[in-house]
Protein backbone atom coordinates (compact mmCIF):
# COMPACT_ATOMS: atom_id res chain seq x y z
CA UNK A 1 0.00 0.00 0.00
CA UNK A 2 1.19 3.40 -0.49
CA UNK A 3 2.02 5.58 2.02
CA UNK A 4 0.65 8.62 0.09
CA UNK A 5 -2.11 9.35 -2.72
CA UNK A 6 -1.05 12.47 -4.43
CA UNK A 7 -4.03 13.00 -6.34
CA UNK A 8 -6.85 12.38 -2.97
CA UNK A 9 -4.15 14.22 -0.86
CA UNK A 10 -4.48 17.85 -3.69
CA UNK A 11 -8.10 16.96 -3.96
CA UNK A 12 -8.36 17.77 -0.14
CA UNK A 13 -6.54 20.48 -0.45
CA UNK A 14 -8.47 21.63 -2.88
CA UNK A 15 -11.68 21.60 -1.13
CA UNK A 16 -10.13 23.42 2.34
CA UNK A 17 -9.29 26.10 -0.99
CA UNK A 18 -12.43 25.89 -1.99
CA UNK A 19 -14.62 26.39 1.35
CA UNK A 20 -12.19 29.24 2.30
CA UNK A 21 -13.16 31.19 -0.43
CA UNK A 22 -16.68 30.21 -0.16
CA UNK A 23 -17.03 31.87 2.93
CA UNK A 24 -16.15 35.24 2.77
CA UNK A 25 -18.63 36.32 5.98
CA UNK A 26 -16.41 34.12 8.40
CA UNK A 27 -13.32 35.50 6.42
CA UNK A 28 -13.91 38.83 7.59
CA UNK A 29 -15.19 38.05 10.78
CA UNK A 30 -11.95 36.54 11.60
CA UNK A 31 -10.18 39.91 10.83
CA UNK A 32 -12.53 41.50 13.86
CA UNK A 33 -10.91 40.88 16.50
CA UNK A 34 -7.05 41.09 15.26
CA UNK A 35 -7.93 44.65 13.87
CA UNK A 36 -9.48 46.07 17.23
CA UNK A 37 -6.41 44.56 19.05
CA UNK A 38 -4.35 46.44 16.32
CA UNK A 39 -6.13 49.48 16.73
CA UNK A 40 -7.31 49.87 20.32
CA UNK A 41 -4.32 48.50 22.55
CA UNK A 42 -1.95 49.06 19.98
CA UNK A 43 -1.68 52.01 18.60
CA UNK A 44 -2.75 53.80 22.29
CA UNK A 45 -0.18 52.06 23.99
CA UNK A 46 2.72 52.74 21.29
CA UNK A 47 1.81 56.23 22.58
CA UNK A 48 3.67 55.59 25.93
CA UNK A 49 7.20 57.23 25.92
CA UNK A 50 9.74 54.45 24.52
CA UNK A 51 11.77 52.17 26.97
CA UNK A 52 8.76 52.45 29.73
CA UNK A 53 7.75 48.90 29.68
CA UNK A 54 10.61 46.42 30.18
CA UNK A 55 11.22 43.31 27.83
CA UNK A 56 10.61 46.18 24.81
CA UNK A 57 13.95 47.78 23.62
CA UNK A 58 13.77 51.77 23.68
CA UNK A 59 14.51 52.07 19.90
CA UNK A 60 11.09 50.28 19.38
CA UNK A 61 7.03 51.27 19.54
CA UNK A 62 4.42 49.23 21.17
CA UNK A 63 2.56 48.31 17.95
CA UNK A 64 5.76 47.22 16.09
CA UNK A 65 5.71 44.42 19.33
CA UNK A 66 2.25 43.90 19.37
CA UNK A 67 1.80 43.10 15.58
CA UNK A 68 3.75 39.63 14.97
CA UNK A 69 1.73 38.63 18.34
CA UNK A 70 -1.43 39.47 16.72
CA UNK A 71 -0.46 37.53 13.77
CA UNK A 72 0.32 34.55 15.66
CA UNK A 73 -3.24 34.74 17.42
CA UNK A 74 -4.77 34.78 14.09
CA UNK A 75 -2.48 31.97 12.96
CA UNK A 76 -3.35 30.03 16.53
CA UNK A 77 -7.09 30.07 16.24
CA UNK A 78 -7.46 29.46 12.68
CA UNK A 79 -5.46 26.95 12.94
CA UNK A 80 -6.98 24.79 16.00
CA UNK A 81 -10.61 25.47 13.78
CA UNK A 82 -8.85 23.60 10.84
CA UNK A 83 -7.78 20.89 12.63
CA UNK A 84 -11.12 20.30 14.48
CA UNK A 85 -13.13 20.58 11.26
CA UNK A 86 -12.97 17.18 10.67
CA UNK A 87 -15.55 17.52 13.15
CA UNK A 88 -18.13 19.23 11.43
CA UNK A 89 -17.46 16.91 8.76
CA UNK A 90 -18.19 14.13 10.99
CA UNK A 91 -21.73 16.21 11.65
CA UNK A 92 -22.43 16.65 8.50
CA UNK A 93 -21.81 12.92 7.15
CA UNK A 94 -18.51 14.41 4.86
CA UNK A 95 -16.32 11.96 6.48
CA UNK A 96 -18.10 8.88 5.86
CA UNK A 97 -17.61 9.60 2.15
CA UNK A 98 -13.95 10.89 2.72
CA UNK A 99 -13.56 7.46 4.89
CA UNK A 100 -14.94 4.66 2.18
CA UNK A 101 -13.12 6.20 -0.72
CA UNK A 102 -9.36 3.75 -1.00
CA UNK A 103 -7.32 6.50 0.33
CA UNK A 104 -5.35 6.10 3.58
CA UNK A 105 -6.00 7.81 6.54
CA UNK A 106 -2.17 9.90 6.45
CA UNK A 107 -2.81 11.05 2.90
CA UNK A 108 -6.68 12.24 3.91
CA UNK A 109 -4.75 13.92 7.27
CA UNK A 110 -1.99 15.72 5.30
CA UNK A 111 -4.59 16.95 2.43
CA UNK A 112 -6.45 18.45 4.95
CA UNK A 113 -3.86 19.65 6.64
CA UNK A 114 -1.85 21.52 4.41
CA UNK A 115 -5.33 22.90 3.31
CA UNK A 116 -5.89 24.33 7.05
CA UNK A 117 -2.17 25.81 6.64
CA UNK A 118 -2.69 27.37 3.56
CA UNK A 119 -5.61 29.37 4.53
CA UNK A 120 -4.09 30.57 8.00
CA UNK A 121 -0.65 31.41 6.10
CA UNK A 122 -3.29 33.76 3.37
CA UNK A 123 -4.67 35.18 6.67
CA UNK A 124 -1.80 35.52 8.50
CA UNK A 125 -0.38 37.64 5.13
CA UNK A 126 -3.60 39.63 5.41
CA UNK A 127 -2.83 40.59 8.63
CA UNK A 128 0.52 41.57 7.96
CA UNK A 129 -0.83 43.91 5.46
CA UNK A 130 -3.23 45.43 7.51
CA UNK A 131 -0.13 46.00 10.09
CA UNK A 132 2.17 47.65 7.32
CA UNK A 133 -0.67 49.77 6.58
CA UNK A 134 -1.50 50.83 10.48
CA UNK A 135 2.19 51.67 10.43
CA UNK A 136 4.29 48.77 11.28
CA UNK A 137 8.06 48.52 9.81
CA UNK A 138 8.24 45.27 9.11
CA UNK A 139 12.53 44.85 9.06
CA UNK A 140 12.99 43.35 5.40
CA UNK A 141 11.86 41.61 2.88
CA UNK A 142 14.25 38.19 3.88
CA UNK A 143 12.49 38.42 7.32
CA UNK A 144 9.44 38.29 5.76
CA UNK A 145 10.19 35.22 3.85
CA UNK A 146 11.23 33.73 7.24
CA UNK A 147 8.29 34.19 9.23
CA UNK A 148 6.60 31.86 6.74
CA UNK A 149 8.84 28.79 7.61
CA UNK A 150 7.49 30.26 11.56
CA UNK A 151 3.67 30.51 10.19
CA UNK A 152 4.05 27.18 8.87
CA UNK A 153 5.29 25.66 12.17
CA UNK A 154 2.67 27.27 14.31
CA UNK A 155 0.21 26.20 11.79
CA UNK A 156 1.30 22.52 11.96
CA UNK A 157 1.72 22.32 15.84
CA UNK A 158 -1.86 23.72 16.23
CA UNK A 159 -3.73 21.82 13.44
CA UNK A 160 -2.25 18.67 15.06
CA UNK A 161 -3.27 19.94 18.49
CA UNK A 162 -6.67 20.60 16.94
CA UNK A 163 -7.17 17.40 15.58
CA UNK A 164 -5.92 15.54 18.29
CA UNK A 165 -8.32 17.51 20.88
CA UNK A 166 -11.49 16.92 18.22
CA UNK A 167 -10.89 13.63 18.06
CA UNK A 168 -10.50 12.46 21.45
CA UNK A 169 -13.82 15.09 22.33
CA UNK A 170 -15.74 12.90 19.70
CA UNK A 171 -17.90 15.94 19.01
CA UNK A 172 -18.73 19.28 17.63
CA UNK A 173 -20.27 20.37 20.78
CA UNK A 174 -17.76 19.36 23.16
CA UNK A 175 -14.94 20.56 21.19
CA UNK A 176 -16.86 24.12 21.14
CA UNK A 177 -17.47 24.25 24.76
CA UNK A 178 -13.87 23.79 25.52
CA UNK A 179 -11.93 25.42 23.10
CA UNK A 180 -11.96 28.70 24.83
CA UNK A 181 -10.97 27.24 27.79
CA UNK A 182 -7.57 26.06 25.93
CA UNK A 183 -6.85 28.75 23.26
CA UNK A 184 -6.82 31.71 25.33
CA UNK A 185 -4.68 29.90 28.16
CA UNK A 186 -2.44 29.55 25.23
CA UNK A 187 -2.48 33.05 23.68
CA UNK A 188 -2.63 34.88 27.42
CA UNK A 189 0.73 32.23 28.42
CA UNK A 190 2.66 33.85 25.55
CA UNK A 191 4.36 36.88 24.49
CA UNK A 192 2.01 37.17 22.51
CA UNK A 193 0.56 40.86 24.13
CA UNK A 194 3.40 41.59 26.78
CA UNK A 195 6.82 40.73 27.01
CA UNK A 196 7.96 38.09 30.13
CA UNK A 197 9.72 40.54 32.13
CA UNK A 198 6.42 42.06 32.96
CA UNK A 199 4.55 39.18 33.73
CA UNK A 200 5.81 37.43 37.36
CA UNK A 201 8.16 34.72 37.62
CA UNK A 202 5.89 31.72 38.30
CA UNK A 203 4.12 32.97 35.07
CA UNK A 204 7.35 32.56 32.96
CA UNK A 205 8.35 29.35 33.23
CA UNK A 206 4.52 28.14 31.85
CA UNK A 207 5.52 30.89 29.20
CA UNK A 208 8.82 29.03 28.69
CA UNK A 209 6.96 26.22 28.47
CA UNK A 210 4.20 27.13 26.05
CA UNK A 211 5.30 26.27 22.11
CA UNK A 212 3.50 29.00 21.00
CA UNK A 213 5.49 31.22 22.93
CA UNK A 214 8.78 30.44 20.41
CA UNK A 215 6.02 30.65 17.43
CA UNK A 216 5.77 34.45 18.73
CA UNK A 217 8.89 34.82 18.94
CA UNK A 218 10.60 33.48 15.98
CA UNK A 219 8.04 35.55 14.23
CA UNK A 220 8.65 38.74 15.88
CA UNK A 221 12.55 37.95 15.39
CA UNK A 222 11.83 37.93 12.01
CA UNK A 223 9.14 40.26 10.90
CA UNK A 224 10.24 43.03 13.42
CA UNK A 225 13.77 42.15 14.31
CA UNK A 226 13.31 41.39 17.89
CA UNK A 227 13.71 38.28 19.55
CA UNK A 228 13.96 36.91 23.07
CA UNK A 229 15.73 33.70 22.12
CA UNK A 230 17.64 32.88 18.77
CA UNK A 231 15.54 32.06 16.00
CA UNK A 232 17.29 29.28 15.55
CA UNK A 233 16.42 28.09 19.21
CA UNK A 234 12.62 28.71 18.50
CA UNK A 235 13.12 27.43 14.66
CA UNK A 236 14.09 23.69 16.24
CA UNK A 237 11.74 23.84 19.16
CA UNK A 238 8.66 24.55 17.39
CA UNK A 239 9.85 22.13 14.64
CA UNK A 240 10.28 19.50 17.33
CA UNK A 241 6.84 19.89 18.86
CA UNK A 242 5.41 20.09 15.21
CA UNK A 243 6.32 17.57 14.08
CA UNK A 244 5.20 15.45 17.25
CA UNK A 245 1.41 16.64 16.70
CA UNK A 246 1.69 16.19 13.57
CA UNK A 247 2.06 12.88 14.35
CA UNK A 248 0.09 12.07 16.86
CA UNK A 249 -2.97 13.78 15.33
CA UNK A 250 -2.37 11.35 12.36
CA UNK A 251 -2.40 8.80 14.71
CA UNK A 252 -5.84 10.03 16.63
CA UNK A 253 -7.07 10.24 12.93
CA UNK A 254 -6.20 6.87 12.14
CA UNK A 255 -8.14 5.21 15.17
CA UNK A 256 -11.30 7.28 14.76
CA UNK A 257 -14.34 5.78 14.56
CA UNK A 258 -17.12 6.27 11.70
CA UNK A 259 -20.32 5.53 13.92
CA UNK B 1 -6.69 3.14 -11.91
CA UNK B 2 -8.54 -0.29 -13.46
CA UNK B 3 -11.14 -1.98 -10.80
CA UNK B 4 -9.57 -5.19 -9.84
CA UNK B 5 -12.36 -7.75 -10.44
CA UNK B 6 -11.98 -11.26 -9.53
CA UNK B 7 -14.18 -13.89 -11.11
CA UNK B 8 -16.79 -15.31 -8.81
CA UNK B 9 -20.07 -16.45 -8.31
CA UNK B 10 -20.97 -15.34 -5.15
CA UNK B 11 -20.24 -11.16 -4.34
CA UNK B 12 -20.59 -11.24 -1.15
CA UNK B 13 -20.40 -13.97 1.56
CA UNK B 14 -20.99 -13.67 4.99
CA UNK B 15 -19.93 -15.91 8.07
CA UNK B 16 -21.54 -16.09 11.36
CA UNK B 17 -20.73 -11.66 10.83
CA UNK B 18 -21.90 -10.30 14.51
CA UNK B 19 -21.41 -7.12 16.13
CA UNK B 20 -22.10 -5.38 19.22
CA UNK B 21 -22.59 -1.98 20.54
CA UNK B 22 -22.07 -0.96 24.48
CA UNK B 23 -22.94 -4.74 24.80
CA UNK B 24 -26.14 -4.76 22.94
CA UNK B 25 -26.39 -7.14 19.67
CA UNK B 26 -26.62 -5.06 16.75
CA UNK B 27 -26.02 -7.97 14.67
CA UNK B 28 -26.05 -11.58 15.78
CA UNK B 29 -24.86 -14.17 13.95
CA UNK B 30 -25.58 -13.42 10.52
CA UNK B 31 -24.72 -15.62 7.32
CA UNK B 32 -25.73 -14.99 4.04
CA UNK B 33 -24.90 -15.16 -0.09
CA UNK B 34 -25.78 -12.64 -2.62
CA UNK B 35 -25.05 -13.70 -5.75
CA UNK B 36 -23.35 -11.53 -8.91
CA UNK B 37 -26.00 -9.65 -10.90
CA UNK B 38 -28.65 -9.71 -8.54
CA UNK B 39 -30.86 -6.75 -6.35
CA UNK B 40 -30.53 -8.15 -2.94
CA UNK B 41 -32.89 -6.51 -0.35
CA UNK B 42 -31.95 -6.53 3.78
CA UNK B 43 -35.65 -5.72 4.50
CA UNK B 44 -36.26 -4.82 8.34
CA UNK B 45 -37.39 -2.19 10.56
CA UNK B 46 -35.26 0.82 11.95
CA UNK B 47 -32.61 -0.24 14.53
CA UNK B 48 -32.62 -3.93 12.72
CA UNK B 49 -28.77 -4.10 12.12
CA UNK B 50 -29.14 -3.24 8.70
CA UNK B 51 -26.88 -0.04 8.51
CA UNK B 52 -24.15 -1.89 10.82
CA UNK B 53 -24.24 -4.59 8.11
CA UNK B 54 -23.80 -2.45 5.45
CA UNK B 55 -20.88 -0.29 7.02
CA UNK B 56 -18.97 -3.56 7.96
CA UNK B 57 -19.57 -4.88 4.63
CA UNK B 58 -17.72 -1.83 3.27
CA UNK B 59 -15.22 -2.14 5.93
CA UNK B 60 -15.84 0.62 7.49
CA UNK B 61 -16.85 -1.00 10.85
CA UNK B 62 -14.83 -4.07 12.26
CA UNK B 63 -17.05 -6.88 13.10
CA UNK B 64 -16.70 -8.68 16.36
CA UNK B 65 -16.51 -12.02 14.79
CA UNK B 66 -17.45 -13.95 12.02
CA UNK B 67 -16.24 -12.89 8.82
CA UNK B 68 -16.94 -11.87 5.21
CA UNK B 69 -15.82 -11.13 1.60
CA UNK B 70 -17.09 -8.67 -0.86
CA UNK B 71 -16.15 -8.68 -4.45
CA UNK B 72 -13.47 -11.89 -3.47
CA UNK B 73 -11.99 -9.69 -0.74
CA UNK B 74 -11.69 -10.11 2.66
CA UNK B 75 -13.42 -7.06 4.76
CA UNK B 76 -10.66 -6.89 7.34
CA UNK B 77 -7.80 -8.09 5.83
CA UNK B 78 -8.51 -6.26 2.50
CA UNK B 79 -10.13 -3.01 3.14
CA UNK B 80 -8.93 -1.17 0.45
CA UNK B 81 -9.40 -3.81 -2.24
CA UNK B 82 -13.13 -3.69 -0.66
CA UNK B 83 -13.04 -0.12 -1.18
CA UNK B 84 -12.22 0.24 -4.55
CA UNK B 85 -14.67 -2.64 -5.63
CA UNK B 86 -17.84 -0.80 -4.11
CA UNK B 87 -20.10 2.09 -4.60
CA UNK B 88 -21.85 3.08 -1.25
CA UNK B 89 -24.82 5.48 -0.87
CA UNK B 90 -25.43 6.36 2.64
CA UNK B 91 -28.73 6.50 4.40
CA UNK B 92 -28.13 9.98 5.96
CA UNK B 93 -26.08 13.01 3.86
CA UNK B 94 -22.73 12.30 2.84
CA UNK B 95 -22.00 15.55 0.59
CA UNK B 96 -20.42 18.43 0.99
CA UNK B 97 -23.14 21.51 0.74
CA UNK B 98 -20.20 24.08 0.64
CA UNK B 99 -19.51 22.67 -3.35
CA UNK B 100 -21.84 22.10 -6.22
CA UNK B 101 -22.88 19.09 -7.26
CA UNK B 102 -20.32 18.81 -9.80
CA UNK B 103 -17.43 19.99 -7.37
CA UNK B 104 -18.75 16.87 -4.75
CA UNK B 105 -18.91 14.28 -8.17
CA UNK B 106 -15.67 15.73 -9.29
CA UNK B 107 -14.19 15.32 -5.69
CA UNK B 108 -15.48 11.69 -5.22
CA UNK B 109 -13.62 11.03 -8.90
CA UNK B 110 -10.20 12.48 -7.32
CA UNK B 111 -10.51 10.11 -4.69
CA UNK B 112 -10.66 7.15 -6.42
CA UNK B 113 -8.06 7.83 -8.42
CA UNK B 114 -10.38 7.85 -11.56
CA UNK B 115 -7.71 9.44 -14.64
CA UNK B 116 -8.28 13.01 -15.54
CA UNK B 117 -9.68 11.95 -18.94
CA UNK B 118 -12.08 10.07 -17.29
CA UNK B 119 -13.02 11.97 -14.74
CA UNK B 120 -15.04 14.81 -16.50
CA UNK B 121 -16.94 12.39 -18.93
CA UNK B 122 -17.70 10.02 -16.17
CA UNK B 123 -18.88 12.88 -13.89
CA UNK B 124 -21.11 14.54 -16.99
CA UNK B 125 -22.91 11.20 -17.71
CA UNK B 126 -23.57 10.36 -14.18
CA UNK B 127 -25.02 13.60 -13.87
CA UNK B 128 -27.04 13.01 -16.47
CA UNK B 129 -28.49 9.68 -15.90
CA UNK B 130 -29.84 11.39 -12.41
CA UNK B 131 -31.04 14.70 -14.15
CA UNK B 132 -28.48 16.94 -11.95
CA UNK B 133 -27.36 18.32 -15.13
CA UNK B 134 -28.99 21.46 -15.16
CA UNK B 135 -28.35 21.92 -11.42
CA UNK B 136 -24.90 20.92 -11.36
CA UNK B 137 -23.20 24.09 -10.54
CA UNK B 138 -25.26 25.07 -7.94
CA UNK B 139 -24.26 24.62 -4.27
CA UNK B 140 -25.74 21.43 -2.77
CA UNK B 141 -27.14 23.58 0.06
CA UNK B 142 -29.58 24.96 -2.29
CA UNK B 143 -30.73 21.40 -3.63
CA UNK B 144 -33.98 20.03 -2.57
CA UNK B 145 -34.35 16.63 -0.98
CA UNK B 146 -34.67 14.90 -3.61
CA UNK B 147 -32.26 16.38 -5.85
CA UNK B 148 -29.87 15.54 -2.52
CA UNK B 149 -30.94 11.98 -2.90
CA UNK B 150 -30.41 11.64 -6.65
CA UNK B 151 -26.67 13.22 -6.35
CA UNK B 152 -25.85 10.67 -3.60
CA UNK B 153 -27.15 7.92 -5.29
CA UNK B 154 -24.67 9.43 -8.52
CA UNK B 155 -21.71 9.55 -6.49
CA UNK B 156 -22.09 6.16 -5.37
CA UNK B 157 -22.05 4.58 -8.72
CA UNK B 158 -19.28 7.27 -9.72
CA UNK B 159 -16.87 4.71 -9.99
CA UNK B 160 -18.85 2.20 -11.70
CA UNK B 161 -18.18 -0.25 -9.18
CA UNK B 162 -18.90 -4.18 -9.46
CA UNK B 163 -21.61 -3.57 -6.28
CA UNK B 164 -23.38 -0.74 -5.28
CA UNK B 165 -24.68 -1.15 -1.43
CA UNK B 166 -28.02 1.44 -0.97
CA UNK B 167 -28.87 2.20 2.49
CA UNK B 168 -32.34 3.73 2.34
CA UNK B 169 -31.73 5.35 -0.91
CA UNK B 170 -35.69 6.78 -0.74
CA UNK B 171 -36.19 7.81 2.28
CA UNK B 172 -37.68 11.50 2.25
CA UNK B 173 -38.14 11.76 -1.77
CA UNK B 174 -41.62 12.08 -3.40
CA UNK B 175 -43.39 9.18 -5.20
CA UNK B 176 -42.29 10.71 -8.74
CA UNK B 177 -38.69 11.05 -7.54
CA UNK B 178 -38.63 7.20 -6.07
CA UNK B 179 -40.02 5.82 -9.02
CA UNK B 180 -37.50 7.66 -11.09
CA UNK B 181 -34.79 6.41 -8.84
CA UNK B 182 -36.26 2.76 -8.86
CA UNK B 183 -36.04 2.25 -12.62
CA UNK B 184 -32.32 3.76 -12.39
CA UNK B 185 -31.15 1.34 -9.92
CA UNK B 186 -32.92 -1.52 -12.17
CA UNK B 187 -31.64 0.13 -15.27
CA UNK B 188 -27.65 0.13 -14.07
CA UNK B 189 -28.70 -3.27 -12.41
CA UNK B 190 -29.52 -4.48 -16.21
CA UNK B 191 -27.28 -2.79 -18.64
CA UNK B 192 -23.96 -2.43 -16.46
CA UNK B 193 -24.69 -6.04 -14.52
CA UNK B 194 -23.98 -3.94 -11.35
CA UNK B 195 -24.85 -6.12 -8.38
CA UNK B 196 -27.25 -3.68 -5.98
CA UNK B 197 -27.41 -4.48 -2.18
CA UNK B 198 -30.42 -2.68 -0.65
CA UNK B 199 -31.47 -1.82 2.93
CA UNK B 200 -34.76 -0.75 3.31
CA UNK B 201 -37.65 -0.33 5.50
CA UNK B 202 -40.09 0.50 3.29
CA UNK B 203 -41.42 -2.84 2.03
CA UNK B 204 -42.54 -1.75 -1.46
CA UNK B 205 -39.77 -1.08 -2.42
CA UNK B 206 -38.29 -3.93 -1.79
CA UNK B 207 -40.76 -5.80 -3.12
CA UNK B 208 -40.32 -3.75 -6.55
CA UNK B 209 -36.75 -3.70 -7.07
CA UNK B 210 -35.06 -7.30 -5.77
CA UNK B 211 -34.83 -10.29 -6.76
CA UNK B 212 -33.91 -11.74 -3.74
CA UNK B 213 -35.15 -10.41 -0.12
CA UNK B 214 -33.78 -11.35 3.59
CA UNK B 215 -35.89 -10.24 6.45
CA UNK B 216 -33.61 -8.57 9.50
CA UNK B 217 -35.31 -8.65 12.44
CA UNK B 218 -33.74 -7.35 15.85
CA UNK B 219 -30.09 -8.23 14.44
CA UNK B 220 -30.85 -11.46 13.13
CA UNK B 221 -31.81 -12.79 9.62
CA UNK B 222 -35.20 -14.54 10.06
CA UNK B 223 -35.52 -16.22 6.43
CA UNK B 224 -34.31 -15.50 2.78
CA UNK B 225 -35.92 -16.07 -0.78
CA UNK B 226 -37.37 -14.18 -3.29
CA UNK B 227 -40.59 -11.94 -2.92
CA UNK B 228 -42.74 -13.89 -4.89
CA UNK B 229 -41.69 -17.35 -2.57
CA UNK B 230 -42.11 -15.25 0.53
CA UNK B 231 -45.37 -13.99 -0.15
CA UNK B 232 -46.52 -17.85 -1.39
CA UNK B 233 -44.83 -19.46 1.76
CA UNK B 234 -47.85 -17.71 3.86
CA UNK B 235 -50.79 -18.91 1.59
CA UNK B 236 -51.87 -18.08 -1.85
CA UNK B 237 -54.65 -16.24 -0.75
CA UNK B 238 -55.24 -14.06 2.98
CA UNK B 239 -58.76 -13.23 4.66
CA UNK B 240 -60.00 -11.35 6.97
CA UNK B 241 -63.18 -12.23 8.76
CA UNK B 242 -65.32 -10.85 11.94
CA UNK B 243 -68.21 -13.63 13.12
CA UNK B 244 -71.15 -11.72 14.89
CA UNK B 245 -72.69 -14.84 15.13
CA UNK B 246 -71.15 -18.58 16.75
CA UNK B 247 -68.04 -19.03 18.54
CA UNK B 248 -64.33 -18.13 16.82
CA UNK B 249 -62.80 -21.58 18.19
CA UNK B 250 -65.33 -23.29 16.94
CA UNK B 251 -64.79 -21.34 13.77
CA UNK B 252 -61.74 -22.55 13.11
CA UNK B 253 -61.63 -26.03 13.99
CA UNK B 254 -64.07 -26.17 11.40
CA UNK B 255 -62.02 -24.30 8.86
CA UNK B 256 -58.63 -26.73 10.22
CA UNK B 257 -60.71 -29.54 9.42
CA UNK B 258 -61.30 -28.85 6.12
CA UNK B 259 -57.82 -28.67 4.61
CA UNK B 260 -58.33 -26.14 2.63
CA UNK B 261 -56.21 -23.05 4.97
CA UNK B 262 -52.76 -23.28 5.71
CA UNK B 263 -52.84 -20.67 8.59
CA UNK B 264 -54.83 -19.43 11.06
CA UNK B 265 -54.45 -16.08 13.24
CA UNK B 266 -56.61 -14.47 15.44
CA UNK B 267 -55.82 -10.75 15.16
CA UNK B 268 -57.92 -8.94 17.56
CA UNK B 269 -61.45 -9.83 16.83
CA UNK B 270 -60.42 -10.47 13.00
CA UNK B 271 -59.24 -13.62 11.76
CA UNK B 272 -56.62 -14.15 9.77
CA UNK B 273 -56.81 -16.91 7.04
CA UNK B 274 -54.09 -17.34 4.61
CA UNK B 275 -55.34 -20.18 1.81
CA UNK B 276 -53.62 -22.69 0.11
CA UNK B 277 -55.22 -22.32 -3.07
CA UNK B 278 -55.77 -19.17 -5.44
CA UNK B 279 -58.88 -20.19 -6.06
CA UNK B 280 -60.13 -20.82 -2.28
CA UNK B 281 -61.72 -17.03 -1.64
CA UNK B 282 -65.05 -15.54 -0.17
CA UNK B 283 -67.42 -17.32 -1.45
CA UNK B 284 -65.98 -20.63 -0.60
CA UNK B 285 -65.99 -18.80 3.40
CA UNK B 286 -69.54 -17.68 3.08
CA UNK B 287 -70.81 -20.86 2.33
CA UNK B 288 -68.96 -22.87 5.05
CA UNK B 289 -70.24 -20.36 7.26
CA UNK B 290 -73.54 -20.41 6.44
CA UNK B 291 -73.96 -23.95 6.32
CA UNK B 292 -72.92 -24.40 9.90
CA UNK B 293 -74.64 -21.39 11.03
CA UNK B 294 -71.93 -18.71 11.47
CA UNK B 295 -72.52 -15.17 10.62
CA UNK B 296 -69.80 -13.64 9.16
CA UNK B 297 -70.46 -9.57 9.63
CA UNK B 298 -67.57 -8.22 7.32
CA UNK B 299 -64.99 -9.92 5.50
CA UNK B 300 -62.30 -9.36 3.15
CA UNK B 301 -59.36 -10.60 1.31
CA UNK B 302 -56.33 -9.83 -0.70
CA UNK B 303 -53.03 -11.51 -2.25
CA UNK B 304 -50.47 -11.65 0.28
CA UNK B 305 -47.84 -9.04 0.42
CA UNK B 306 -43.96 -8.42 1.23
CA UNK B 307 -45.53 -6.53 4.46
CA UNK B 308 -47.83 -10.06 5.16
CA UNK B 309 -44.95 -12.21 5.10
CA UNK B 310 -42.79 -9.65 7.48
CA UNK B 311 -45.70 -9.63 9.61
CA UNK B 312 -45.81 -13.43 9.52
CA UNK B 313 -42.00 -13.53 9.82
CA UNK B 314 -41.23 -11.33 12.49
CA UNK B 315 -44.26 -10.79 14.25
CA UNK B 316 -44.82 -6.98 13.60
CA UNK B 317 -45.90 -4.74 10.51
CA UNK B 318 -43.21 -2.01 8.92
CA UNK B 319 -45.87 1.07 8.62
CA UNK B 320 -46.13 2.41 5.15
CA UNK B 321 -44.78 5.64 5.29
Amino acid sequence: MKIIDPLPMYTMWLREMIRFFRMKARLVSSFMMPLLFLAFLGIPLSLLPSGSMPGIPESMNFLDYLAPGILGMTLLFSSMMAGASVLWDKEFGFLKEVLVAPVNRLSIMLGRSLGGMTTSIIQGFMIIGISVFMGVNVSSVSGLLLSIVFMVLICATFIGFGVILATQLGDMEGFMSIISMIQMPIFFASPAFLPMEMMPHWIKSIICLNPFTYGIDGLRGSLVGYSTFPLIHDFVILLVISVVLMILGSYCFEKMEID
Amino acid sequence: MDIVSKEIEDIIEVNKLTKRFNGSLAVDDISFTVKKGEIFGLVGLNGAGKTTTILMLASLLNPDSGSATVCGYDILKEKDDVRRSIGLVFEEQAVDTYLTGKQNLDFTARMYNLPKKVRAKRVADVLNTVGLTDNANVRVKDYSGGMLRRLEIARGMLTYPNLLFLDEPTIGVDVQTRRYLWDYVKRVNKEMGMTVFLATSYIEEADYLCNRVAIMDKGRLVVTGTPEGLKASIGENIIFLKLSKGSEKNFIRLLQGMGYVKRIEERGDLLELSMKEREMGIPDIVRIARENRFIISSIKSHRPSLNDALLHYTGKKIEEE
